[in-house]
């Protein structure tokens, strides 16, 4: 990613969301700046997606508000926001079936370019935005499959389909929604080194992740925010995270900070993390 | 690539359709003429209705409506205002289709599935009622007569009627079809088509790469209106006279019923279910009295066995026949480079 910069480009102010009696978000309040990488982590149930959705507009909050760049966006719903340059791809494999990977990605860019309307023109003699979609289809090493229909694609492309659309908008903000999960454990790291380098030719200026596997956060992000039960638990850069555990465990007691440690970074612990990704 | 073309089936199919349908007045029978001249206004108002079902997957129950307003625009302007220039008729008819298509529709696309479908049958039934309650204004059950309209300015009202509709009433309505396919080929494979497509396959990531799933909707509404009022507008001639059962719900259903017979998820699909169904209609009505409870079968196997209709049948015959092609000319390059 470029150098951070200072300028606040989404913000989250005090954000609550229940489901009924189940508090999914509970006053949670940040600032994104441009140029970042954030991750989000926390354990099953914690409201990573829940704030994902929020920052996109498909939910709106019990209370709080959310803002892009000066602009209050709370709510607004994800058609606009896509429109105002901000995207999202999914936990869950999210595609039209029936599209080819080429089709795909034209139809985002033909959106992206307001062409949507266009009732006559043929699609198929729209260089710009066929070459666009081959461009699009290669850097996330689709260039090969680009006229098989998304349905036939294996799970780990289907995946890698759904976030090349959301670059396609090429949207200043981006949020991936557990972008590796369903890719192969040798494959993540190049899924990761696909995303850095295709935001950076496209000119996204930050990114927002929900991601599990704790050796992609520490080793790609910037800063990491760790949510557990609706509340931010840490906020800073990966290495005052480490650092964080222990603060942590001084102020609720041993127990209770293996609970949630083992809750957020799986059964290890973080002091094991080394050793055991080696057995991976 | 010319040898590529050659043997491309599909255009063999097409030359030979046109061929079929430009030679068969003057060939057959007049009364399969006639059966083919209702095709053509059917085929009309089926592009328009499959491209809310097919294209946009909004199925609606309620279509017969803008059929029965063209058709009914042409009695009016016919019959009360002395217009007979079938051109201002079509044209009349298509701005009328597209604004009561934009009002209807307006409200009908806030809804998906089975609310989208209830909502359009209860617009087609108003219609209804209207149709049959203003007795004064559009003739109640007994409807209201069709004059013959002038084509491209000629009056041609000393013609007799069969020579009239089977001679040049004929070719002005096959030429309006062949305009009305090719401007919805080019809806279809035009960006907006696309759009139209993934919002079907998933509005909700559709929402988010920035369609505007609703305004979508409505344009494709919107345009399945004008189409399908031009299609009553080209059938009415050929009735003669126009009554309320034409925006009964039953025809409604005889629309969705021809695209599922046909195949709904082809171009041409809708336009084979229109042939087929007319056609297997009156066959199966001159043989036995029971014509309803055949058709009510044949939809059931339709569904069951080959949801993509008869149109999707041959589209996987022909797969498989490529399929074979190919393996076989796979197969020879090897031969030869091992020999």
């Amino acid at each position: 990613m470029t150098p951070q910069g200072t300028m606040p480009i989404l913000a989250a102010s005090d954000l609550r969301k229940s489901y009924g009696d189940f508090v999914a978000l509970d006053g949670v309040s940040f600032q994104v700046r441009t140029g970042e990488f954030l991750s989000i982590i926390g354990p099953n149930g914690a409201g990573k997606t829940t704030l994902i959705n929020v920052l996109t507009g498909l939910l709106r909050p019990n209370t709080g508000k959310v803002f892009f760049k000066d602009r209050e966006i709370t709510g607004i719903g994800p058609q606009r926001l896509a429109k105002l340059g901000i995207a999202r791809s999914f936990q869950l494999v999210n595609i039209f079936p029936e599209f080819t990977v080429d089709e795909f990605l034209q139809v985002a860019i033909f959106s992206r370019q307001g062409k949507g309307t266009h009732f006559f023109t043929p699609r198929g003699r729209d260089h710009e935005v066929r070459n666009q979609a081959g461009d699009l289809a290669r850097l996330f090493g689709l260039g090969e499959k680009r006229n098989i229909q998304a349905k036939n694609l294996p799970q780990g492309d289907k995946k890698l389909l759904d976030v090349a659309s959301a670059f396609a908008l090429q949207p200043e903000v981006i949020l991936l929604d557990e972008p590796t999960s369903g890719v192969s454990t040798g494959d993540k790291n190049k899924v990761m080194e696909i995303l850095l380098s295709a935001s950076k030719k496209m000119g996204i200026q930050s990114i927002i992740q929900v991601e599990h596997d704790m050796d992609l956060v520490f080793s790609f992000s910037d800063r990491i925010i760790a949510l557990h039960q609706g509340r931010i638990l840490a906020d800073s850069t990966p290495n005052e995270i480490k650092r964080n555990e222990e603060v942590v465990c001084t102020v609720l007691g041993q127990k209770e900070c293996f609970q949630i440690f083992s809750d957020l970074f799986g059964k290890k612990g973080l002091a094991d993390d080394g050793r055991n990704s080696q057995d991976r | 690539m010319a040898y590529v073309h050659m043997k491309n089936p599909k255009l063999w199919v097409f030359l030979a359709v046109t061929l079929f349908l430009l030679i068969m007045p003057r060939l057959g029978s007049q009364y399969l003429s006639y059966l083919l001249l209702t095709f053509l206004g059917y085929a009309v108002a089926l592009l328009g209705v499959n491209l809310l079902f097919g294209i946009a997957g909004l199925l609606s129950f309620g279509h017969a409506l803008f059929f029965a307003l063209g058709a009914y625009t042409v009695a009016f302007l016919t019959t009360k205002f002395g217009v007979l220039h079938m051109e201002a008729i079509l044209l009349i008819a298509i701005v009328a289709g597209v604004l009561l298509g934009a009002a209807i529709g307006a409200v009908c696309v806030r809804y998906i599935k089975i609310y989208f479908g209830l909502l359009t049958l209860a617009f087609g039934m108003l219609f209804y009622s209207f149709l049959l309650k203003f007795y004064y204004f559009t003739g109640g059950d007994e409807g209201m007569r069709v004059l013959r309209p002038y084509l491209l300015g000629m009056d041609l009202s000393a013609v007799p009627k069969m020579q009239f509709l089977l001679g040049k009433y004929y070719y002005y309505a096959l030429a309006a079809l062949a305009v009305a396919s090719f401007a919805m080929w080019r809806i279809v494979s035009s960006p907006f088509g696309l759009c139209l497509m993934a919002i079907r396959d998933n509005p909700e990531k559709a929402n988010y790469l920035g369609i505007d799933v609703r305004r979508y909707r409505w344009y494709a509404f919107i345009i399945s209106g004008g189409y399908t009022a031009a299609g009553g507008v080209l059938l009415a001639p050929v009735l003669g006279q126009v009554d309320p059962t034409l925006t009964y719900w039953t025809h409604s259903g005889t629309l969705v019923f021809m695209i599922l017979l046909g195949g709904f998820n082809t171009f041409f699909g809708p336009m084979l279910g229109a042939f087929l169904y007319i056609f297997l209609q009156d066959t199966v009505m001159s043989l036995i009295p029971y014509w309803r409870f055949v058709f009510g079968a044949m939809l059931a196997f339709i569904v069951i066995v080959a949801p993509g209709g008869v149109a999707g049948v041959i589209g996987s015959l022909w797969k498989k026949e490529a399929a074979r092609d190919s393996a076989r000319n796979n197969a020879d390059p090897g031969s030869e480079r091992s020999a």
